[in-house]
């Protein structure tokens, strides 16, 4: 163990060799046993029956079937998400208008709301007791209980993911290249992709990143409105809780496995994103959770 | 006034609103819409009838036991990844966001498994008379997995920028490292915690995904509001569904109110600093 504060007169409050070694030992235990065990029980049960056994849980048709669900809701949901994302950051940051507060608040709405509560919102919309759903019906559109559902309701919970990281970042560079780029004749499109793309870059992939993680593992308000029928509006979260229900444990936390490698290639990500300047990291002040309201005020 | 420079405001703002129109606002305006249609004397019964009435007790008394947990150990986290260096410092600052990275379905089969009787944690706790899954400590470890890293990264950043010239004017005053953190730091970190605190209490009280698994979701006992919404529906009670969601949706404003003024408290103070 090194001791960086060696050069110090006084070794700082909490630095006595037993404090340290105890509070140390303390907190690395409880990280064992609330984040790491998680994580390792996880593989165990996946490949507790052999490779071979894991290989075909996941080759499972309604498995595969929920993994091509999933990655078709992502497809869809997150690049509109992002678009939404930059749009939003676009107008708040680069110009001023009347109720810029109140349209940062309500984009982070979906941050405070329980996914359970957006999933029955969006059923009373568009389900057969909703608002649209008798006009719906009629026109033979279905949207709650397949994939448009779906859709919608990752939208709703991810809806701020992209924005909140690129507020606070637009909001600190400012305007001036925009404002140069725009006066000696650059249109607003060229100016978007060559003047503030470049220097949001690494800022919208850590929120694209995040968008994708949440999109693929969102489950409350997924299972609202998906209808849950199996190998057709089953996303990979719901079906772990199928198979796990059906006391299919290996089938279970192999598909969990699937959710959990790219928790961790997610992480790992995003720490290599922070490296290069996105994310909370490099805004001092910063919270983790929903940050950008308390960074951008007018 | 000044005068607008860059271009592109019609569309970037026609599409957030658009976009938020539709996807954030008009549900939860169904939502509210479909609550209110009741009649105030059928939505007082609904959301005060004792079911509804434990399940709120079960899910603030849980969250609350997890904010609390995850306020002392979150800062014990937090001190410890900014003020020691030890060896995998840094993969257990990554893995602090795990919670929020993994699918809250897969924490909730992986925790229900460990904390089952026959689970590596569950099987030496029972031997002790502690029963964890399908009880309400077995929610509370669900909410305190999925909101952990909110105090953590609260509070990381300020302490990271606490000058040290404090605690040594402190220590040059004879201050023990007691006094001194009871008295000089955590006065400082308070407006920090307390923002990762309500974070934290917030994002409880909405959980679902991990909890329902490692619950046992028995009516009275050990059955969040969430979930309560969520039978509603599969009852096809309609009615009572948007009732009991419109009030977590109204807990939800409340909190996002307080975590919004928690939140601008905690960044003026850093500022000042």
């Amino acid at each position: 163990m090194t001791k960086p504060h060696s050069h110090r007169r006084l070794p700082r409050i909490g630095d006595a060799p037993i404090f340290r070694r105890t509070l140390l030992a303390l907190v690395l235990f409880f990280v064992a046993v609330i984040i790491v065990a998680p994580l390792t029980v996880i593989g165990v049960h996946a490949f507790s029956k052999g490779l071979p056994y894991f290989a075909a849980a996941i080759a499972e048709p309604d498995t595969r079937h929920a993994i091509m669900l999933t990655v078709l809701t992502a497809l869809i949901a997150v690049p509109i998400n992002t678009a939404f994302g930059i749009a939003a950051a676009w107008a708040i940051t680069k110009h001023d208008f009347p109720g810029r507060r109140l349209l940062l608040i309500l984009i982070e709405i979906p941050f405070s709301v329980s996914p359970i509560v957006a999933g029955v919102s969006y059923l009373f919309v568009y389900g057969l007791q909703g608002l649209f759903g008798p006009a719906l019906e009629a026109a033979d559109l279905k949207i709650m209980f397949a994939l448009p559902g779906i859709v919608l309701a990752s939208m709703f919970v991810t809806a701020p993911f992209v924005a909140r990281e690129l507020i606070p970042l637009m909001q600190a560079q400012g305007r001036d290249l925009e404002e140069a780029a725009t006066s000696l004749g650059a249109s607003g499109w060229r100016t978007f992709l060559t003047v503030t793309l470049p220097n949001i870059k690494w800022a919208l992939l850590y929120g694209v990143v995040l968008c994708n993680s949440r999109v693929m593992g969102e489950f409350g308000a997924v299972s609202v409105v998906s209808g849950n029928i199996r190998g057709q509006t089953n996303t990979l979260p719901l079906h772990i809780e199928l198979l796990y229900h059906d006391y299919d444990a290996v089938g279970s936390f192999a598909a969990a496995s699937i959710l959990a490698t790219l928790a961790i290639v997610t992480l790992i990500v995003k720490v290599v994103l922070e490296r290069q300047g996105a994310g909370r990291r490099n805004r001092p002040a910063s919270l983790a959770g929903n940050d950008s309201l308390s960074e951008v005020k007018p | 006034m000044k005068r607008r420079v860059l271009p592109g405001l019609p569309l970037s703002l026609g599409i957030t609103l658009v976009y938020a129109a539709i996807i954030i606002v008009l549900p939860l305006i169904a939502l509210v819409f479909k609550a209110a249609s009741l009649g105030p004397a059928d939505y007082w019964r609904i959301v005060s009838s004792d079911r509804a009435v434990a399940s709120y007790v079960v899910t603030v008394s849980c969250a609350l036991a997890a904010t609390l947990f995850n306020l002392v150990f979150g800062m014990a986290l937090a001190w410890v990844l900014v003020r020691y260096r030890f060896p995998g410092r840094r993969i257990v600052d990554a893995l602090v966001d795990l919670p929020f990275a993994l699918p809250t379905a897969v924490a909730g089969i992986s925790l229900t498994t460990l904390f089952a009787v026959n689970g590596w944690f569950g099987g030496p706790l029972s031997t002790l008379g502690i029963k964890v899954a399908y009880t309400p400590l077995g929610i509370m470890i669900a909410m305190a997995f999925t909101s952990l890293p909110f105090v953590v990264r609260t509070v990381q950043p300020v302490l990271e920028e606490l000058d040290p010239a404090l605690e040594e004017a402190a220590q040059t005053l004879g201050g023990s490292d007691l006094s001194i953190f009871t008295r000089v730091v955590l006065p400082l970190l308070t407006p920090a915690l307390l923002a990762g605190v309500s974070l934290s209490f917030a994002r409880s009280l909405g959980e679902f995904g991990a909890i329902i698994f490692i619950a046992g979701n028995q009516p009275f006992e050990t059955e969040i509001t969430a979930l309560l919404a969520f039978i509603r529906l599969e009852e096809y009670d309609y009615p009572a569904s948007a009732a009991i969601a419109s009030v977590m949706l109204i807990a939800a404003f409340v909190m996002l109110a307080v975590t919004n003024i928690m939140q601008a408290r905690a960044l003026r103070y850093t500022v000042r600093n």
